[in-house]
């Protein structure tokens, strides 16, 4: 019954979406897409396209071009991934097929990229030319660009670009440090808000999944910006600041990265700069509850879709773990050690499961968020990114 | 062809000579499986600023066409020391002044794969 209703809908999703290639055999016959997800393999320039109820990897597709740090978002209908290379290569990949349904190269050198609420736009995040570039997500035809111009004689470096509800996306200035708003929601050029004066070197930035924060990262100074889109005049606003006053940096091998998925409840989980730490605040206040020590500098820190627990993984030399911390007496519950260079974590929708990228190993495991047994190995080669399609339905993913 | 009877040893002395300039030898002789794991920590984690194929990202490139003329020491002391105010961290500790040396080396004349 449960197979006959998954295969009635994912034909009519077929026949909906894809006109005459319907007809055409997918190599996976007729399913949906919804347990689906990809897994970056940087140095091959593939994707594994993965399924996640039985764990198993359904089909490699090539020839995506310079895949490090390669990021992705998906469609509202969950058939097509985004993928967003280093090499500024935007690549739409057909799930469904298993195929590379269209392919641009439209900049030399770009860090990621977001879709619009309502699934009609593109937008992706450059570093050569600094600024960001909005496309069609049909039909991956450029719509505009605005040229991150702040002043200098270059462009900046654009980074942490979040998707915004009402046709908005949100980007830091690396270079800059300022914070701009793109509102694409009428015809015609965006309205560009600009937030200055945000603070040193924004490396990376979130939105949380409500849209009503996002929150940029400072690499050139203690601290973070947040912006609250809900208030009338947004204003950027200092959190954390001087979190690590009067001690000594530790050398940074690999930045944090930030994205939506730093609210547990009431309380976001953010990884501190150069300190083997996580740091905790209210929700709202943005006061700092707590500081976390952890096995060493986090790289993701993710909380679980249900906020109860939150997972971390670590920079080189110390990327051989995994802890996980209960967001509410943010104690260390557990370690594990898949192996080395655990580069990335990824939560099934409703977090049941998460899947974790051991690059060197060339292996994705596969543990019970509950249990903390592992469930399953999936072979990859050198993974990175994980990427399920469920991300489409949340916004800052 | 060379006589059965002939003993193809070295003299020990000439032997330690050898040895001694083995070791003396050029200042970049990493083994093998040091040089391996210098690319890949090039590769991959120098690689998660300056791109995996070092055409630069966040950080600048580090391809011969920009850093082919550029001193080498100076090179070799900014991946030891870091560059202060700037997200590139020191190395040192990681690595050593030897392999700091090895590595521009090679990325000033196009770095292994």
């Amino acid at each position: 019954m449960r197979r006959r209703q998954f295969l009635t809908l994912s034909l009519a999703c077929a026949a909906t979406g894809a006109g005459a290639e319907a007809a055409s055999a997918s190599p996976m016959g007729p399913r949906g897409t919804g347990d689906l997800g990809i897994v970056v393999e940087r140095a091959s320039g593939s994707i594994l396209i993965v399924e996640t109820s039985g764990r198993t990897v359904l089909a490699r597709v090539a020839q995506l071009g310079d895949l490090s740090h390669a990021s992705a978002v998906f469609s509202r209908d969950e058939r097509f991934a985004y993928v967003f290379g280093r090499d500024g290569a935007l690549t739409k990949v057909d799930l469904v097929n298993a195929r590379i349904d269209r392919r641009i190269v439209q900049a030399g050198n770009s860090i990621g990229g977001a879709i619009s609420d309502d699934g009609r736009l593109i937008a992706v995040a450059n570093y050569e030319p600094g600024g960001i570039k909005l496309f069609d997500s049909a039909s991956l035809a450029e719509l505009g660009e605005i040229a991150a111009d702040y002043g200098a004689e270059q462009r900046s470096k654009t980074v942490g670009i979040a998707d915004a509800p009402g046709r908005r996306f949100l980007f830091s200035l690396y270079d800059g440090g300022e914070v701009w708003l793109a509102d694409c929601a009428e015809a015609g050029p965006p309205k560009v808000t600009k937030f200055r004066g945000i603070g040193k070197l924004p490396y990376d930035a979130l939105i949380t999944n409500d849209g009503r924060y996002y929150i940029a990262g400072l690499f050139g100074e203690d601290g973070m910006v947040c912006l609250d889109l809900w208030a009338e005049q947004p204003k950027p606003q200092r959190i954390l600041a001087g979190y690590g006053r009067g001690e000594e940096k530790l050398p940074v091998y690999k930045m944090p990265h930030l994205r939506g998925w730093a609210q547990a409840g009431d309380r976001f989980l953010l990884p501190a700069v150069g300190r083997n730490e996580v740091l905790v605040v209210e929700a709202g206040t943005f006061q700092e509850i707590g500081r976390v020590a952890v096995h060493g500098q986090p790289v993701f820190v993710m909380a679980r879709p249900d906020g109860r627990h939150a997972w971390v993984n670590f920079a080189h030399p110390k990327n051989d773990r995994v802890q996980v911390i209960d967001t509410r007496s943010l104690a260390v519950v557990r370690e594990l050690r898949p192996g080395p260079a655990v580069l990335h974590m990824e939560f099934t929708s409703r977090g049941h499961e998460v899947w974790v990228s051991v690059r060197d190993a060339d292996r994705i495991d596969v543990y019970d968020t509950r249990t903390f047994a592992k469930l399953a190995e999936v072979p990859a080669r050198k993974p990175s990114g994980i990427f399920f399609a469920s991300r489409a339905h949340r916004t800052g993913l | 062809m060379l006589p059965r009877s002939t003993d193809l040893r070295l003299p020990r002395e000439i032997a330690s000579l050898l040895a001694l300039l083995v070791l003396l030898g050029p200042a970049q002789a990493l083994d093998a499986k040091r040089e391996a794991e210098l690319v890949d920590l090039v590769r991959q984690d120098c690689g998660s600023c300056h791109g995996m194929t070092l055409k630069g990202g966040l950080g600048r490139s580090l391809l011969p066409e920009r850093i082919g003329q550029l001193d080498a020491d100076g090179l070799a002391a900014i991946i030891l020391g870091g560059v202060p105010g700037t997200p590139m961290p020191p190395w040192r500790g990681l690595i050593t002044d030897e392999e700091a040396r090895w590595i521009v080396d090679r990325l000033k004349t196009g770095f292994p794969e």
